[in-house]
């Protein structure tokens, strides 16, 4: 009885998320006595085998095919069940990423079973299967039961650290050809578009947030001053992107971008549960708030209490100073 | 052209989610609720797609009666017909949701025709399942991509693009199709007072459907266990300034 992986990976070069889902994968499988294997798709997928083998991968299978050349969701979901019926895989498991999710779903529909998305910790139990998963983007836990004939699960992002296997794993590469219906070139990527951008929310170093206490898109001129000091990119809070004052690819939170800088300037920002799921991954947090009853201040590491358009005008002057 | 967007009813918490006694829901008793922001985008979008092609718009719903007040409000910006299925539970479970809904659109089409394009939330802000319209396609054998953060139509197709990261994806769907849309991909209007007076006025058909549960049973909800430090206070007002320099300095973010 098998444990099914699916792995992503870039010409070869296993993604970061993979490498969580073999991880979780490697302990499900030891705790419910499964042997584990994984699947990869698209070009360059062999040469992914190696690193799969040392991540305990006994079998790795080879997807390839025409429609499988580029990313489609329907036909890579496809893939995946065909590979789950003749493998007779009791466990699929991907990680929680866009991608992951999408296909774990296409899969489930496909095999009309559940899915359970972006899982903590998954256990056998009797027969059955004992779950808590993330809502709310993070900010709810639930525990679920399973009943299921194939468990469908993703693991959710950034849950567990990425390791090896103790001993490597046999890795021995199957190659499997899916039998996939031409319609299913309907969903596969027909393009690319590459916007190339510096420093980006979800990477920078230092983010300085702005929320409704900012008060206009004009206000945001300090905010965008100091954040050139420190070599970082503003954010913002939805209330923010709702008055139109920056664009959503701005957005830090549950329905916007997850960031996790150096240090996290919030400033008029409250700290509502949706917002600080995105900023919580944070080194350390400044909030600058007149309320000192604000969430955001009581959950900082740092804070001043103050008009935002008083204090952060008074440290762009300092850093000035300071640097001469 | 003919769209259908499917939206789901949350409570909107504030600084921290609390869960009722017997933790099998949010509790909402000082909450107000909303549309699922991914969703209150897509009735966005479908309400400009058929201003720019023409058409109408109907909303969907799975969810207690009270559901009824975000139907209305998708009357209030400009979506034209309305479904709700009602349940009695806090929430159906992904499979038995879906399962109604592919029901509730069958019923609405074999009456008018098919759905140019079928509109979901990428995933509900709460129970968040990753899902409902993948199965809902299948079901109806249709193409459908998520992560959908712009749409054009010209033809017959949908051409949809989905943010990576730096840059997008653009996907060509044949309609009729279905789109997992996210937040983002506009800018939702506010109700003018007339769309509000005539979301009043607004007919909501009921759609009572009876589905068996999926195998994903809820036990429980619990908050995550969180750290909370004590805060430091750098000071008060502009004074502040050289404390708050010093620390940026000793994290090595000034040089
Ligand atoms: C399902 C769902 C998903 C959501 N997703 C997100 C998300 O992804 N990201 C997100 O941000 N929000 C999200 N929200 C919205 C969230 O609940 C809050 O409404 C929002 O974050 C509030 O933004 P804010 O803190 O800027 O505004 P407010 O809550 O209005 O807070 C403004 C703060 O500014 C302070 N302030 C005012 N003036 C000044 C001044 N001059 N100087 C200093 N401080 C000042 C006030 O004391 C207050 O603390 C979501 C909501 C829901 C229901």
């Amino acid at each position: 009885m098998s444990l099914l992986v699916i792995c992503d990976h870039d010409r070869g070069k296993l993604a970061e998320a993979s490498l969580e889902a073999l991880a979780f994968g490697r302990s499900l499988a030891t705790s419910a006595g499964l042997d584990m294997e994984a699947v990869v798709v698209g070009e360059g997928a062999e040469s992914a085998a190696v690193d799969l083998a040392a991540h305990g991968a006994s079998t790795v299978h080879v997807a390839s095919h025409e429609l499988l050349t580029d990313f489609g969701p329907e036909a890579w979901g496809e893939t995946v069940t065909q590979l789950v019926r003749s493998s007779g895989a009791e466990v699929v498991l991907a990680c929680g990423t866009d991608r992951g999710n999408e296909v774990v779903a296409h899969v489930a529909a496909r095999l009309d079973q559940p899915f359970v998305a972006n899982c903590r910790s998954v256990e056998p139990d009797a027969g059955d299967w004992t779950i808590t998963r993330v809502q709310w983007g993070g900010s709810l836990l639930e525990d679920v039961s399973l009943t299921a004939e194939v468990v469908l699960v993703t693991v959710a992002h950034h849950a567990v650290e990425p390791s090896v296997a103790a001993a490597p794993a046999a890795g021995v590469v199957a190659a499997f050809r899916p039998d996939l219906d031409a319609s299913l070139a309907h969903t596969v990527v027909a393009d690319r578009v590459v916007l190339t951008r510096g420093v980006t929310l979800s990477t920078a170093p230092v983010v300085v947030g702005g929320g409704r206490g900012v008060g206009s898109a004009e206000a945001f001129g300090p905010l965008e001053e100091l954040a050139g000091l420190l070599g970082g990119v503003v954010g913002c809070s939805r209330a923010v992107t709702n008055n139109g004052w920056r664009p959503h690819s701005d957005q830090v939170g549950q329905t916007g971008t997850r960031i996790a800088p150096d240090i996290y300037i919030a400033s008029g920002i409250s700290g509502a549960i949706q917002h600080w799921v995105g900023a919580m991954a944070a080194k350390n947090i400044l909030a600058i708030n007149t309320d000192s009853e604000a969430n955001m201040v009581a959950r900082a590491g740092h804070a001043v209490i103050g008009d935002l358009h008083q204090v952060i005008p008074a440290i762009i002057e300092e850093i000035r100073r300071r640097r001469g | 052209m003919r769209i259908l967007v499917c939206v789901k009813r949350v409570p909107a918490p504030g600084a921290r989610i609390n869960v009722t006694a017997d933790g099998m829901a949010v509790d909402s008793a000082h909450l107000g609720f909303t549309t699922s922001p991914h969703e209150e985008c897509a009735v966005e979008e479908a309400v400009r797609l058929v201003g720019e092609h023409g058409g109408e718009v109907t909303v969907m719903t799975l969810g207690p009666a009270a559901a009824e007040e975000q139907l209305r409000y998708a009357a209030s910006v400009g979506a034209h017909r309305f479904v709700l299925v009602p349940i009695q539970e806090v929430d159906w479970d992904p499979q038995r949701t879906a399962a109604a809904l592919a029901g509730a659109i069958g019923d609405v089409e074999s009456a008018d025709g098919a759905f140019d394009l079928i509109l979901f939330g990428n995933e509900s802000a709460d129970a968040g399942g990753f899902q409902v319209g993948v199965r809902v396609a299948y079901a109806l054998g249709r193409p459908v991509v998520n992560g959908i953060k712009g749409v054009d139509i010209a033809d017959g197709v949908a051409s949809a693009r989905r943010e990576v990261d730096g840059g997008f994806e653009v996907y060509n769907l044949p309609m009729p199709a279905v789109l997992g849309v996210k937040e983002g991909i506009n800018l939702p209007r506010y109700p003018t007072m007339k769309g509000r007076l005539a979301s009043k006025k607004a007919e909501v058909v009921v759609d009572e459907r009876s589905v068996e549960v999926g195998g994903q049973a809820r036990v429980r909800l619990h908050r995550p266990v969180e750290t909370v430090s004590e805060t430091v206070i750098l000071g008060t007002g502009p004074e502040a300034a050289p404390a708050v320099v010093d620390l940026l300095e000793e994290l090595g973010l000034l040089t």
